[in-house]
């Protein structure tokens, strides 16, 4: 179950998308998120899908696998696209059995927003999938050194997110081994009735939360004896190498922005 | 009772980009009664193999029979509660699964889970808690109270109270002083004896191999390569080598003095006792002769 997530994963690759600057992957992803509330029709929103589905090709990573470690994600997805069927009461009414009314524009609306909330899970994914959360990092420091002046503790900041990042395969791992050792003493939270489901969170959150604050100690530690002292003075050995692709990634986008605006009704 | 694996291979996050092949064809028979060791380098594939003797994985390929129950590639398995239950597992550092607010209902966990009741589960706490060497208070103590060799009894209790028919134990020793691995190995050993468990080691440790089991199988590359006797196992020294294995040290020892005295002892010395016997029984048979 827990080796399926991709979450948070990187996978390192040597796709144009993987070459990318960190700083142009990040703003693209930003921009990106305020560009896809432009669109509002069913061209627009074709466009976007198409896109996304371009930018996914050209990762090279699996379609499949992608739609396989957000399965998680989907189920939240159906849920908010049945909302929208069954509580939107616009438009000409399509289906009417008893209690269950389905309006036109609730089911555009649901397909919609379910679009929306696809493309932008997708698109997110990319980011950390081919960006390694080192060069995220990174991209994040550089783009926010801006807010340094106002005293903003960027390099703390970026940190923080690095640990965050990467320790999170290392927690599933333990998840996963600590799940196999409780199911081996009868526990299970895979199966059997819902009430025994989460009598079975216990045993696995609290060994969980232990071996989480006992890995921050000794991180803080280790990085202590190190003499760790923050951002102040520190050169860098990964450089930043913004290239040609870069920009077109950021023109491109601005003509997806373009089209969606023309498009848009 | 028997485990059969036949033909068994294991693939870690089949179908992702990070698939990693485990096992390959491996075909393992674990007789009811005896005392397995699986050994072999590091990634051989030993925890895998462990890991599907009470089905917390299932094969991607093969087929794993635990008693009379059949789990099969690709076949979905449901209700494993029993399989689970008679067979204990003792995973590497089990002081991890620790979790509950006093020793005594932490090892009263598992048998709970699988409907023993309260009574029996809360004597059979005392009684392990006795026979693994720790004092009666700890039971009332927080489990994160205690240090970390004491912490993994508690653990090893709580696999032990379900008890199982099988018991599966992943490097039970690891981390541990000499003096409590000593104790925590002989009394797996005699609860072998005593209750007529069928018993896996994983293990590192040749000595440990040696001096308990009766069967030792290598795994190598995700292969089980050699089943057999812990004496013939162990006395193929250029086998071992090739897996990337040391033959352990009673018989380094007993090549060595064999080297140096110009004499062949009787047989291999599987234990330190054995090794100070046949090392006796040669001096006294040179004195003889002389």
């Amino acid at each position: 179950m827990m080796e399926k997530m991709i979450f948070g994963r990187f996978i390192p690759g040597n796709s144009i998308i993987h070459q990318m600057d960190p700083r142009a992957k990040i703003s693209f992803v930003f921009v990106f998120i305020a560009i896809v509330f432009i669109a509002n029709s069913a061209v627009t929103y074709g466009i976007l899908l198409g896109f996304t589905l371009l930018v996914v090709f050209l990762s090279k990573i699996r379609l499949y696998f992608l739609i396989n470690g957000l399965k998680p994600v989907f189920i939240l997805l159906i849920f908010t696209f049945f909302l929208h069927i069954f509580f939107t009461r616009e438009g000409d009414l399509l289906l009417d059995i008893g209690f269950i009314e389905i309006y036109e524009e609730g089911l555009r609306q649901g397909i919609f927003i379910s679009i929306r909330f696809l493309v932008l899970v997708f698109i997110t994914s990319i980011l950390t999938l081919t960006t390694s959360p080192i060069s995220i990092t990174d991209g994040i420091e550089v783009l926010l050194g801006p807010f340094k002046r106002v005293k903003l503790p960027v390099h703390e900041l970026a940190l923080m997110m690095s640990i965050s990042l990467r320790f999170i395969p290392t927690l599933m791992d333990e998840t996963g081994k600590i799940l196999k050792a409780q199911m081996a003493r009868g526990s299970d939270i895979g199966s059997g009735p819902m009430k025994e489901r989460i009598k079975a969170v216990v045993p696995l959150l609290i060994p969980l939360f232990v071996s989480a604050f006992k890995r921050a100690e000794d991180l803080a530690t280790a990085m202590e004896v190190r003499g760790y002292r923050g951002g102040e003075g520190r050169t860098r050995y990964r450089q930043l190498d913004w290239r040609f692709v870069d920009s077109l990634s950021l023109l491109v986008l601005a003509g997806l922005a373009g089209m969606l605006w023309y498009f848009r009704v | 009772m028997d485990i059969l694996l036949q033909e068994v291979g294991y693939s870690y996050a089949k179908d992702t980009p990070f698939e990693k092949r485990a096992l390959t064809d491996v075909s393992l028979h674990i007789p009811s009664g005896s005392y397995t060791a699986i050994i072999g380098h590091t990634g051989s594939g030993k925890s895998t193999v462990l890991q599907h003797l009470n089905a917390l994985l299932k094969p991607t390929e093969g087929s794993v029979m635990i008693g009379e129950r059949k789990i099969e590639a690709g076949v979905k398995a449901k209700n494993l509660r029993d399989v689970r239950r008679q067979v204990g597992i003792v995973f590497q550092f089990p002081e991890q699964q620790l979790f509950d607010e006093t020793v005594l209902k932490d090892i009263m966990f598992g048998p709970l889970n699988y409907g023993v009741p309260e009574e029996e589960a809360s004597r059979r706490a005392h009684e392990l808690v006795e026979q693994l060497g720790l004092p009666p208070e700890v039971l009332t103590k927080s489990p994160f109270d205690l240090s970390g060799g004491q912490m993994r009894r508690v653990a090893i209790a709580g696999v032990l109270a379900m008890e199982p028919d099988v018991l599966v134990l992943d490097e039970p020793t690891a981390g541990l002083d000499p003096r409590g691995r000593r104790e925590i190995m002989d009394l797996f050993h005699r609860l072998h004896i005593q209750k007529g468990l069928t018993t896996v080691l994983v293990t590192h440790s040749m000595e440990d191999a040696a001096r308990y089991a009766d069967r030792v199988a290598i795994m190598h590359n995700g292969h089980c390569v050699v089943t057999g006797e812990p004496e013939e196992i162990f006395s193929n020294e250029e086998q071992l080598g090739d897996y990337r294995l040391e033959p352990p040290r009673t018989i380094r020892l007993q090549r060595k003095f064999e080297a140096k005295a110009g004499i062949k002892l009787g047989a291999i010395s599987l234990t330190e006792e054995a090794l100070a016997k046949n090392i006796a029984l040669a001096l006294l048979e040179g004195r003889d002769s002389e």
